[in-house]
């Protein structure tokens, strides 16, 4: 149980985290999202103690860490995987842990055995690799059997079996009843691992919902519809039918549309009316990759732009222009619209959530934590018929590109007599 | 994970259990290691794990001891081949031991400031105050397992450098130490080189910084005799002469009896100069440890 309540971080006028407050409860893998510089390192740190809050505080079992007894039986983290004495064996290292800890000895060889380091046990560590690495940082978490764990970052570097193990074991973890926090800023990721997530950008809380909250508050349905290629006039035609029908269309880079607000029978409805041949017309599911990148778009500190090479191009040859940007390549601020159902929010929470800037000290908790059905492990995805991220994960997350074809989505029209988030019932 | 117990029920039950006792034992995981009470004999085994472990302290311990018997025994050779009975009358053996550590000390001050500032560079500090977030206990550790392994070693250099020099010089006509002279020369000068380098040691812990560390405790200890040795003009004679008294070599040739300025600190002065600096030093690293981020 870790809880934070109004936790404030500044380094001279940079604010790095800003009154935030959430719980971390046991049981359960809790995802702690959030951009580059967002400030996860930051709130770790303080929860470790290691960093000492502006303001506010933050507690596990109610104890600032500093003063907690027999803390590193209590709380167990990898911070940093490169955070070791390069030149001290991997097994020497975890000794001087396990002694600090009053942990006996034959438990350092038992948890190398358990993250699979023991034939380079003897070896030191300055010539490990970023996975191996993390695999000694994840042995000294699991030191001291502690029922509360702290991951920053623990898959960076991870080859894909190593990934699977971390995946594997943080449920493990949380299914013996132990608290789990794992930072990431990996949607993809956590939407695996995670039950519950606690988004963060800049420093500030931006969503505190379990996992199926989130994917069915932030996945937007859509539907891709496609017209003949040679005749670009009945695509501006059907554009302006569908629009005015009340459905939202945004073109897309390769000549479709892609449309929202719109149930796919009345898609095909208005395109007969119109006159308008379809070659395609297909039900999509936003990735909560997405979802989340709309929700941090605003808060990422660290943004690429599109390489101009202006330095070492030809000029132009006169009257040539110059080509067109197209939605959604090559420019990284552009994101699918939120769904439409959000009334132009970014995104939602469940009403009275810690986000609420009425009461961040007012044990909001309830309504935040209440949400339905409440975190029922994995087996939830059985009821949700969006909860179907395993194939997401396969891509890898693609940020400046958002369009790809959403791989096995249910087809839509079978659910949304069931789910309120559908969204032509929003209209 | 062979000896976790079995999975226990999950979240929704466990949501009430502690809502009903917040801030109470956890309801979901008990580990069957049984929990010890750490107390400051743990951190100490855990920093000797760490000094032992690492490379740089054998080297540096390795290139004190050869600098300070190698270069012990080449004067002690040196002089008792060249040395005639007159010149040598009444001069006190073990003087010669100075040499040897003047120049060894840079290796305790390298070792003193790595021990605490290296934990810095590589990031290790944060797992450490993670697994102790007692921090004053981590750095009294550090402090004892260094200063035991620095004062342990120069005794044994320094004692054996001691003796083989004066059975050099047991013929030339040089006085026989005193009790006292040996005491001075052995566990004296070790006690002041212990300290210095726990002085490293801690100046390590504020500065945070190896190479700046280092840089530091070699400019404290140099400086001030190189520049008195510039210190030309009378007006700054009381300057000069304070710098050369009180300079870290000059204090520590006060241990052999054979002091710069033959004035100064005499007798047993410069241990508690030292010690007076390092608890001061001591003082001020324990509360930046404990105040600033780590």
């Amino acid at each position: 149980m870790i809880e934070a309540v109004g936790l404030t971080k500044r380094y001279g006028d940079k604010t790095a985290v800003y009154n935030l407050s959430f719980q971390v409860r046991p049981g359960a893998v809790t995802g702690f999202l959030g951009p580059n510089g967002s400030g996860k390192s930051t709130t770790m740190r303080m929860i470790l103690g290691l960093d000492n809050p502006t303001s506010g505080q933050v507690t596990i079992g109610g104890h600032p860490y500093r003063r907690l007894p027999n803390a590193p039986r209590q709380v167990g983290a990898l911070l940093d995987a490169k955070a070791v004495h390069g030149g001290r064996s991997a097994r020497n290292h975890l000794l001087s842990l396990a002694q600090l800890s009053g942990i006996p000895a034959r438990r350092v060889d038992e948890v190398l055995g358990v993250v699979g380091l023991q034939d380079v046990a003897k070896k030191r560590s300055k010539g490990f690799s970023l996975g191996m690495g993390q695999r000694l940082g994840i042995a000294a978490a699991l030191l001291g059997d502690p029922q509360v764990l702290l991951f920053d970052e623990p898959v960076n570097g991870l080859d894909p079996e190593g990934i699977l193990w971390v995946r594997n074991l943080m449920k493990a973890l949380a299914a013996e009843g132990r608290t789990v926090f794992v930072s990431s800023h990996l949607m993809s990721e956590m939407a695996l691992t995670a039950d519950h997530l606690i988004v963060i950008g800049r420093g500030q809380l931006l969503a505190d919902m379990s996992v199926r909250d989130f994917i069915s508050a932030n996945s937007a349905d859509f539907a891709r519809v496609r017209t003949p290629d040679t005749e670009p006039q009945l695509r501006e035609k059907l554009g302006a039918a569908l629009t005015e029908a009340g459905g939202h269309v945004l073109p897309e880079q390769d000549g479709a549309l892609r449309v929202t607000g719109l149930p796919l029978p009345r898609i095909s409805d208005l395109a007969h009316e119109a006159g308008v041949r379809l070659w395609e017309l297909s039900p999509h599911q936003a990735s909560l990759e997405e979802a989340y990148m709309r929700m941090t778009q605003g808060a990422v500190d660290y943004r690429s732009t599109t390489d101009q090479k202006a330095g070492l191009q030809q000029p132009l040859p006169p009257g040539a222009e110059p080509p067109m940007p197209v939605p959604g390549q090559g420019q990284p601020g552009w994101y699918a619209p939120p769904s439409p159902q959000q009334g132009g929010q970014p995104f939602v929470m469940p009403a009275g959530g810690p986000g609420a800037p009425a009461g961040p000290y007012g044990g909001a908790p309830a309504g935040a934590y209440g949400a339905p059905g409440a975190p029922a492990g994995h087996g939830a995805a059985v009821a949700n018929p969006y909860a179907q991220p395993a194939p997401q994960a396969v891509q890898a997350p693609a940020p400046a590109t958002p369009a790809p074809a959403a791989p096995a989505a249910p087809p839509a029209p079978a659910a949304p007599a069931a789910d309120t988030t559908q969204p032509e019932d929003a209209r | 994970m062979s000896t976790h117990q079995p999975p226990m029920p999950q979240a929704p039950a466990a949501a009430p259990h502690w809502q009903a006792a917040p801030g109470g034992s956890y309801p979901g995981y008990t580990s069957p290691i049984p929990v010890v009470r750490t107390h400051l004999g743990h951190a100490v085994a855990s920093e000797w794990t760490k000094i032992r472990s690492v490379r740089s302290t054998i080297w540096t311990l390795s290139v004190f001891v050869f600098l300070v018997v190698g270069i012990g025994l080449l004067v002690g050779g040196l002089v008792s081949a060249h040395a005639s009975d007159a010149s040598m009358s009444g001069s006190n053996p073990l003087s010669f031991g100075f040499f040897g550590v003047l120049v060894g000390n840079m290796c305790i001050i390298t070792l003193g400031v790595l021990t605490t500032a290296s934990e810095y560079g590589t990031g290790m500090i944060r797992t450490t105050m993670t697994a102790c977030p007692s921090r004053g206990r981590v750095l009294a550790a550090k402090a004892i397992v260094f200063f035991a392994v620095a004062f342990v070693v120069t005794l044994v250099s320094v004692s054996f450098v001691a003796m083989v020099q004066s059975s050099m010089l047991s013929g030339s006509g040089a006085a026989s130490p005193s009790g006292g002279d040996w005491f001075k020369a052995t566990v004296g000068v070790s006690l002041y080189i212990a300290l210095l380098g726990l002085l490293a040691l801690l100046v390590g812990s504020m500065i945070r910084h190896s190479a700046g560390g280092i840089t530091i405790m070699i400019g404290l200890v140099l400086a001030p005799l190189v520049l008195a040795l510039f210190m030309a003009t009378e007006s700054l004679r009381s300057v000069r002469d304070f710098l050369f008294e009180y300079s870290f070599p000059s204090q520590l040739s006060v241990f052999y009896d054979n002091t710069l300025s033959g004035s100064g600190p005499t007798g047993w002065d410069p241990l508690w100069i030292m010690m007076g600096l390092t608890a001061a030093a001591g003082a001020g690293a324990y509360v930046l440890l404990r105040n600033r981020d780590v």
